[in-house]
């Protein structure tokens, strides 16, 4: 064991496992200051109050949030961490610039052509002999999978971690058919266990201690409520999971990439769990929300590189697995889901969030996420991203998301696809105070906000210079009665750096040095 | 309407106006240097893999002869070494769950991130690369590549009904950011760098 310090903190990733040269390693999702202090027991904070349609007070969960400090100081350490680790490993490519740039012009390319290529994709699965499927909906992808199972008289399903399937609400569909769903990404699995939804992209009990996890354990898979020893509960996870995976039904994956010209499934994971979901079993199904269609294989080349870097700083992920055609004597389903996308895409300033690959490079680096944890949006999609995405499902529920952010700009200079977010969190301030989704705001001062934040590079030079949003922006625009951030609290201490300074900063100091 | 047809031509009425043509991706300069060999070992040891080189004339297995010797099941899918389950012979993929070490051979590596491919072929039975304790893998020196561009300008993505980057072990950090090797799938991996055909057929 490691010496706590004043605050309860553990040194980091003093408990991982070792390279085979004895250095620390810290390739998967993040090194951490793992907490210490057990007694009196800090309860997990829990998220946004869900009444149906009804906003989101992100501002009062947020605030139960910071009321926890032991839960709070671990999160905001741990993602920072992350975000640091992207810096590195995108500082370590001379190409970042550039390799962003491609990513984005390959994703707007694809986006204007989205019916082509989804037909390429279409036909080429077909010919491997893989059984497509369109859902128009959520609802719609939930009933086709339901209907794939009991066509083979499947009565368990493993999967692995997608987001499409949590915005489609697959796991409480399915809860009400008597086939019995297991996730197999541990994180997700702690979530799925503790019937909360994940709160991050990546790492989906990220807002979660060791202690919680073993309380959740301890009740659903009968562990030692008194073990919270890490690798002991991951042990026991697997050992309770592997009979699972070996008895399930049908597997299931998300999608990371889909590739047009051959009609394969990618997916990018740590665990290899969608491997053993999509290798397992003899009945195989792929969930693919259609924005996620890339041209060619060669494309590869650019986003696999990006990925991984961005999401946790390492190179590339443990697995990055093709799947293209099924096995012998088993079958394969690739179900292509719209929900709300092919609409999206006639929003002309929001349609280009869906060249999105989920990276959660923009909830990392979020002041406001890193301090109030992704439950607290009440969404399938919190962070940045989900500022900008939410409202397109749900209007109402989601009016009072794009106030939960200090307009810093840091979540578009990390971005791997370069989606403008910060100023389509202020468009979307725009639009739902035109639309009265949200009170009157002031036009005036919010019109003279829109100008700053249309000039990406006048704005960037300007809070880099002045460290903040605030002396850019009018006070209004940053914080307002319905800034749910800004609520009872100033703006959270500048990070230490902007990105663009310290890029522009070390950059120089490498090539000098060349 | 059909949810396709409705999707389509949605799709249809709503993109983006203008050309957008796709870019051409240029061919970027390596990351690594010269020897690939030591950049693959280097890279595969921080994504938390093993790698061993063997010493001419002697066991190959050498480095981990230990892991064969206590493993009670042991499924090779190469000829240098003959395990005690035979691959050709699984029913189903969950007739591998008991297997202790899997032998495989890489298609290739790449140096940029210590990569290994595999596909259906090399596999014969893909789960074994998840069910088994542990995987040993053989990689030619000669069959490294310089980076993640040029694996994917290969023809066997669009070959292989499946086709999987192996980077290190299984890995997860979920609780608390500590690391783990063996999430759900083996919980380690460790390349020899071997030549193909040249070793003798050594039995476990
Ligand atoms: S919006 Fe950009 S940074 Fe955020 S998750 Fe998506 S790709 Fe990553």
């Amino acid at each position: 064991m490691t010496n706590a310090d004043q605050s309860g903190l553990r040194e980091p990733a003093a408990e991982s496992d070792r390279g085979q040269d004895g250095r620390p390693l810290q390739h998967a999702e993040a090194a951490t200051q793992p907490v210490a202090v057990k007694a009196p027991r800090e309860a997990q904070p829990r998220g946004a109050k869900i009444r149906g349609d009804r906003p989101i007070d992100q501002a009062e969960a947020a605030e139960r949030f910071l009321a926890a400090p032991l839960h709070q100081k671990a999160h905001d350490a741990r993602l920072w961490d992350l975000r640091s680790k992207r810096d590195t490993a995108a500082f370590g490519i001379p190409e970042w610039e550039e390799l962003r740039e491609l990513a984005s012009q390959i994703k707007t390319h694809t986006l204007a052509n989205l019916d082509r290529y989804l037909l390429e994709f279409e036909a080429n699965a077909k010919a491997n002999g893989v059984h497509v499927h369109w859902a128009a909906d959520g609802a719609d992808h939930n009933r086709i999978v339901h209907g794939i199972l009991k066509d083979h008289g499947a009565k368990t399903l493993i999967k692995s971690k997608s987001m499409l399937t949590e915005e489609c609400g697959f796991r409480h569909y399915m809860a009400g058919t008597g086939i019995e769903v297991i996730e197999t990404d541990l994180g997700e699995r702690i979530q799925q266990l503790d019937n909360e939804e994940p709160s991050h992209v990546v790492v989906p009990a990220v807002h979660k201690t060791r202690l919680d996890v073993a309380e959740v354990f301890a009740k659903t898979m009968g562990t030692d409520p008194e073990n919270d020893d890490v690798h002991y509960l991951a042990e026991s996870q697997r050992m309770h999971t592997r009979p699972l995976i070996l008895n399930a039904d049908a597997g299931m994956t998300g999608c990371n990439f889909a590739i047009a010209e051959t009609g394969t499934v990618v997916t990018c994971t740590n665990e290899g769990n969608a491997d053993l979901s999509g290798n397992v079993p003899k009945l195989q199904i792929h969930s693919i929300g259609i924005e996620k269609l890339i041209p060619k294989i060669e494309h590869l080349g650019v986003f696999i590189r990006l990925l991984s870097r961005s999401a946790l700083g390492s190179p590339i992920t443990q697995y990055t697995s093709h799947f293209r055609a099924p096995r012998d004597g088993t079958e394969m389903h690739m179900v292509l889901v719209d929900n709300g996308r092919s609409e999206r895409l006639g929003m002309e300033e929001f349609w280009t969030s869906l060249k999105c690959i989920r990276c959660g490079a923009c909830m990392n680096t979020c002041p406001v996420y890193r301090r109030s944890g992704g439950l607290s949006y009440g969404a399938t999609y919190s962070g940045p991203i989900g500022l900008i995405i939410d409202p397109t499902f749900n209007k109402r529920k989601y009016s009072t998301l794009p106030f939960s952010s200090t307009m810093n700009g840091s979540c578009t200079n990390v971005c791997p696809v370069k989606i403008n977010i910060h100023e389509q969190i202020f468009a979307w301030r725009k639009v739902l105070a035109e639309e009265h989704q949200i009170p009157l705001l002031k036009q005036g001062m919010m019109k003279a906000a829109g100008q700053v934040l249309s000039r990406p590079a006048t704005y960037r030079a300007a809070i880099g210079a002045a460290d903040s949003a605030l002396k850019v922006l009018p006070r209004f625009a940053v914080y307002n009665p319905l800034n749910t951030w800004g609520k009872g609290r100033e703006m959270p201490d500048s990070p230490r750096q902007t990105f663009h300074s310290w890029y522009k900063q070390n950059r120089m100091k490498k090539d000098g040095a060349r | 309407m059909s949810a396709r047809e409705d999707t389509l031509a949605r799709i249809a009425q709503n993109r983006p106006k203008g050309d957008h043509a796709l870019p051409v991706v240029p061919n970027f300069a390596p990351l690594v240097g010269d020897d690939l060999e030591a950049e693959f070992g280097e890279r595969l040891k921080r994504m938390g893999g093993r790698i061993a080189v063997p010493v001419p004339g002697e066991d190959p297995f050498a480095a981990v002869r230990e892991r064969l010797d206590g493993a009670a099941v042991i499924a090779s899918a190469v000829p240098e070494i003959s395990g005690n389950r035979d691959l050709a012979q699984v029913a189903r993929p969950q007739d591998l769950a008991d297997v202790d070490v899997a032998i495989v051979r890489a298609v290739f590596g790449v140096a940029e991130t210590g990569s290994v491919l595999f596909t259906q072929r090399e596999l014969q039975v893909n789960a074994v690369a998840y069910l088994a304790q542990h995987l040993v893998v053989l990689l030619d020196p000669a069959d490294i590549l310089v980076n993640i561009q040029a694996a994917y300008r290969r023809a066997d993505f669009a070959q292989a009904a499946y086709a999987v980057l192996h980077t290190g072990p299984s890995a997860t950090a979920d609780i608390e950011g500590v690391l783990i090797h063996g999430a759900q799938g083996v919980r380690s991996l460790t390349v020899i760098l071997c030549p193909r055909g040249t070793t003798e057929n050594a039995t476990a």
